[in-house]
This record gives C-alpha cells, structure tokens and sequence, in this order.
C-alpha cells in the first residue's frame, strides 16, 4: 500500500471535475447545475492545494480566492434564479426557451 | 526591487482601479439620496469617475512611463517566486492600450444608457455601479501578470455583466439571458480555473513569465505531455468562451438578445475587448512556448468561428441577434491575426487585432446606440421591421447606421476596412493564402445581412408612425462614434501607430514615448 501522494489527489480532483462537468450538461433543475459548478470549482480548490504542498503557498491563496469567487458567483446566480423565478414559477432549464433562433 | 509590500509604484500602477472602485461605492451611496427624477446625476457622477481614471491613466504613460520600459508592480507577497522577483501586474504599452479602449467603452454605454433606463423604468444607480466596477474587471485582465489577477479581473467583470445582463427584472427575456449567460459563464470560468490549477501544478509559480519558462522546459523535454496538453485546452476553452468563438458560442445571440440594449452594445465591445486582451496575455506571453500545439486548435475555431457567424446571420430578423452573430463573425476574423503572428517575428497580425478593437468599438456601439434608440414608450424596437423607413423618420440617424453598417462591412474608407486590412497583411505575410481567401469570401458574405438592415432603413416604408426622439446622451454617443468610425476610416495613421506603439513596435520619427506627444 503505497503512501497517499500527489498523484491520489489529483486523480480525486479530476473525478469531482468530471462529475461536475457531467452534471451541468445533463442536469434540468438550475439549482443543481449551480451545484454542479461548485464541484469544478472544489476540483480546482483541491487541485491547487494538492499542488501547494509540492511547490509553495501561492496555491493556497489562489484556493482562497477561487473559494471567495465561487460564494460571489451563488450569490449572484441564486439572485437571477429568484428574478426568473418571479416570471417564469419554474427553475427547469427545458423551460427557459423564449431566447432561441 | 519589492522589499515592502506595497510600494509608491505599485499604488501608482493600481490608481485608475482604485479611482474606479471609489467612484462606483459613492455612485452607489449618492443614489440612496437622490429623488426619482435627479437619476441622471448617477450617469454624470460615473462619467466623472471615468474622467479621473483617463487621467490617471495618462498619468502613468506620461510619468511613469518616460524610459518605455514596461512597469511590473510588485505586489510582493504573491509574486516573490523562488528569489525570482516577478510582478502580478505587467504595466506595459499593451495594458494602457486596452485601458483606453475600456474607458471608452463604458463612457459611450452609459452614455447611451441614461434615457433607456428611464424607458424602462428600470434607472437606478447600481447599473453605473457595476459598469464602473466591471471596467475594474476589465483593468486587471488587461494588466495582470499573474494567474491569480487575471482570475479575479475576470470574475469581477463577468459577475457585473451578469447582473447588468439581468437588469430589467420584470422583462422575461431579461431573466432568461441573464440565467444563461449566468450558468455557462460561470461553467466556462470553472474549467478555466481548472486549466489554471494545472498550469500551477507544472511551474510552481502563478506568475506567466514562470509558467512560460517552465512550459518552455516541459515541451523540450516532452512534447506530448498530457498534463500541459490538458491544462493548454482546458485554459483556451475558458478563454475562446468569453470572446464567444465556435464552439463555444451558443450564450452570446441568447445574452445579448435578451439583455437591455445599450447592455448589449456595452458587452459587445468592452467586455469582448477586455475577454481579448486576456486571451492575447495568456497566449502570447504565458502559453506561448506551446504554440505549435494550439495554433492547429485556433486555425479550427477561427474558420468554425467565421463559417457559423457568418452563415447563422443570414437569416437573422433580429437586430440585436443579427449583430451578435455578426460580432461571432468578427472573432473569428481577429483569431487568425493570432494565428498569423506571434508578437515575436511578426506582430502584424497583432496590431491588427488592436486596431480591429478599436474601431469595432466605434463601430458596433455606434449601431448599438441607434437600435437603443429604437425604444420608444410601447415599442420594443429590436426587429428588422422596427427599423424599417427609418430614413423617413429620423434620416441622420439613417445615414449613421448606414455608416456604422458599411465599417461594419469593411468598405473603405471607413474605419472597419483598417481592422481587416491588417488581419489579411499579416495572413498574406505569413503565407496563410488559404486563410486569407476564406476570411476575404466571407467578408463579402457579410456585406448581405448588413445591408438587409440598410434595406430596410431605406428601401421599405415605416411600419409605425411613432417618431424616434433622440436624447442629448445619445446624440453626444451617436457623434462619438461617428466620427470615430469616419475619422479613423480617413486619418488611420495615428491609431496605428497607437497600436504598434502598444506592442512596443519602433516606428520611424516617433520616440517610443507614445502617441500623446
């Protein structure tokens, strides 16, 4: 059983991406892409730790502001969601279909 | 040499943001006092914040700038990389450039904006908050020097454009666009992170000028290193997303449809620019020593990129929808500027893509600002029908389209031809004859959709008697940009020559010192 290195980290990392990636492009509910883009960003988070480790602490503090990035950008989506919401009484992406040509 | 952490340079180099972040609070605050009617004084006071950037802009190419060195602030902590002292802004002729062209931009959208939003009613402070905090975004883009930086600059204007997107909470179209843009931004911005976690893992450092010398020794030692591979394509995919190039370009007719028209044209231009200045950092200095393997990913994207554009415009009956595929179009002609040069041996192609900037953000704002003027009470103006017999009713705004419309086209002598005279010159330099052909063809295929809209000004009768009232914002916007589109058509000498100086590009009989003097 060889020690947990580098590599695991980043193999977790690149699974969380996948997931997340795969969820934003068959999920319906908004709710849950939103969700979905919080996972690519926590690949990221973890990415960037796992590689602190290896080098130096710049990537703990990009991890910082990827973290504070990400709560702005929820904050903002629930925002639109609720807005849209108030229109449209739904949060299922089949329905957001006014715009198309 | 960056002993403290904060030293006089670097509040110099950060002092156009810093204005713009104060002026954007104290918009925010000066509107919870203003009565309903005085809503106006919010677009002065954020004209004004954007008058004291300029300023201080021109004062670090003037002061700060006289050797023509560039200028590397230091923001010590996060760039001190191994003894290696290396900045996280890069204050160089290329930011200044694209400061201006930012500047520019924002001033003319909120020019147009003020009696749109009384339209709409929909005028509140916050809109000029976030322009002016977007254009901070955009600053750090264009100067950024570290991963970091050009992270935050992005966030921080993609997250007010959604926001503006969304503007008119009440139009559904609004919330639509401004859900959509949301949700693939936002996913654009995670995998561009992603490719920037990578990057970060080869080099060790989050400064550009690290990452390219390591990149350097990865693709010597091995040129099909998946890792570099991988964390080249995640990052181009973030960034060919923001220029909204093929494949990656279904938001930009959807977002720019749906949101408040002078948002639009301010999305358009500025943020486009700024989503290009980033892509010209990252690829030129950053990724550069893997250019051989994404110029063969960029030859694919820019023909898909002028194919789909070009054609989807065809058959357009929106205007908005029409200008946003033919802005799709027009990526797709500045990404073979990348392709043909690589700011080293030949920067043609590069000066080209700057120039290209500046007069499409004359251009496209200029017929922004006449489909915004479209909007009357009860008539939403977006149609090819709503501009219809225009030239009977408003006829100089008529002839203004057209104009913008040609530029748009690229007949000389108007401004648009020197954007694509360049692109071609550099093709053409590089033997690129395939590419150069190809752009040429659809060059010509343009020229139908945008004299579809010509048509209908001139050749079909009004299909509503409403006049077109033109507000005095709109009127100083529309001869901004219409002398700006006719002026560098006839005298582009000086903004080349802005544009080479940008890039560092010694000209005969001027001193590096610029294009002020």
């Amino acid at each position: 059983m060889a020690p947990i290195g580098t590599l695991h980290y980043l193999v977790v990392a690149a699974a969380l991406f996948v997931i997340g990636t795969i969820g934003v492009v068959t999920r319906r509910n908004v709710v849950i892409i939103l969700m979905s883009i919080e996972l690519i960003l926590n690949a990221v988070n973890l990415n960037l730790v796992a590689f602190s480790r290896l080098w130096n602490l710049n990537g703990q503090i990009f991890s910082i502001f990827v973290i504070t990035d990400a709560a702005a950008e929820a904050a903002v989506g629930l925002g639109i969601l609720i807005a849209f919401f108030r229109n449209k009484e739904t949060v299922n992406v089949d329905e957001v279909d006014l715009l198309k040509w | 040499m960056p002993t403290s952490f904060f030293t006089g340079t670097d509040y110099a180099l950060s002092l156009p943001m810093i204005l713009l972040s104060l002026f954007g609070l104290g918009v925010l605050i000066i509107d919870l006092m203003l009565p309903a009617e005085w809503k106006r004084w919010n677009a002065i006071t954020a004209l004004i914040g954007l008058g004291f950037s300029t300023a201080a802009v021109m004062r670090i190419q003037l002061g700060h700038f006289a050797d023509g060195r560039p200028l590397v602030g230091s923001f010590a902590y996060l760039s001190n990389v191994g003894g290696q002292v290396v900045g996280s802004v890069l204050m160089d002729g290329f930011s200044i450039y694209f400061f201006y062209l930012f500047l520019l931009g924002a001033a003319i959208a909120i020019l147009m904006s003020a009696h749109y939003l009384e339209i709409e009613h929909e005028h509140h402070g916050e809109f000029y908050a976030l322009i002016l905090f977007s254009v901070v975004g955009m600053m750090c883009m264009a100067s950024g020097y570290d991963l970091v930086l050009l992270f935050i600059g992005l966030e921080l204007m993609a997250i007010s454009t959604y926001v503006l997107v969304g503007f008119l909470r009440r139009d559904k179209r609004s919330n639509e666009a401004a859900l959509k843009y949301l949700l693939l931004g936002a996913f654009s911005s995670g995998i561009f992170a992603y490719g920037l976690s990578l990057l970060y893992g080869l080099s060790g450092s989050t400064n550009l000028q690290v990452i390219a010398q390591a990149l350097q020794r990865h693709y010597s030692a091995n040129p099909k290193d998946p890792i570099a591979i991988v964390a080249m394509i995640t990052t181009a995919t973030g960034l060919l997303f923001k220029v909204a190039a093929v494949p990656f370009h279904q938001w930009a007719p959807d977002a720019y449809e749906g949101a408040p028209t002078s948002v639009t044209g301010y999305m358009s231009v500025a943020v486009k620019s700024a989503a290009w200045a980033m892509l010209l950092r990252i690829f030129l200095w950053g990724l550069y020593p893997l250019r051989p393997v994404y110029l063969p990913l960029l030859v694919f994207v820019s023909v898909a990129t002028m194919t789909v554009g070009n054609f989807a415009a065809l058959s357009q009956n929106n205007l908005k929808r029409l200008l946003a595929y033919s802005s799709i179009s027009h990526v797709g002609y500045m990404l073979l500027g990348l392709i043909a040069s690589d700011n080293i041996t030949n920067k043609t192609g590069i000066q080209g893509i700057l120039v290209y900037l500046l007069v499409y953000t004359f251009m496209n704002l200029g017929a922004f600002a006449v489909v915004t003027s479209l909007r009357r009470r009860d008539i939403i103006g977006d149609e090819i029908d709503d501009i219809a017999g225009l030239y009977s009713k408003a006829p100089t705004e008529a002839v203004l389209m057209l104009l913008f419309l040609l530029s748009l086209a690229g007949i000389p002598p108007l401004a648009g031809f020197y954007g694509k005279y360049f692109i071609f010159l550099s093709l053409i330099q590089t033997q690129h004859y395939v590419l150069a052909s190809l752009a040429v063809l659809y060059a010509v295929l343009g020229l139908y959709y945008y004299m579809r809209i010509g048509s209908a000004m001139f050749m079909r009768p009004a299909t509503d008697p409403e006049p077109v009232a033109i507000s005095p914002g709109m009127q100083v916007a529309l001869a901004v940009t219409a002398i700006g589109t006719v002026g560098i058509g006839i005298l582009p000498e000086f903004f080349i020559r802005a544009a080479g100086w940008s890039l560092g590009i010694q000209q005969a009989g001027t001193s590096l010192l610029g294009f002020l003097r």
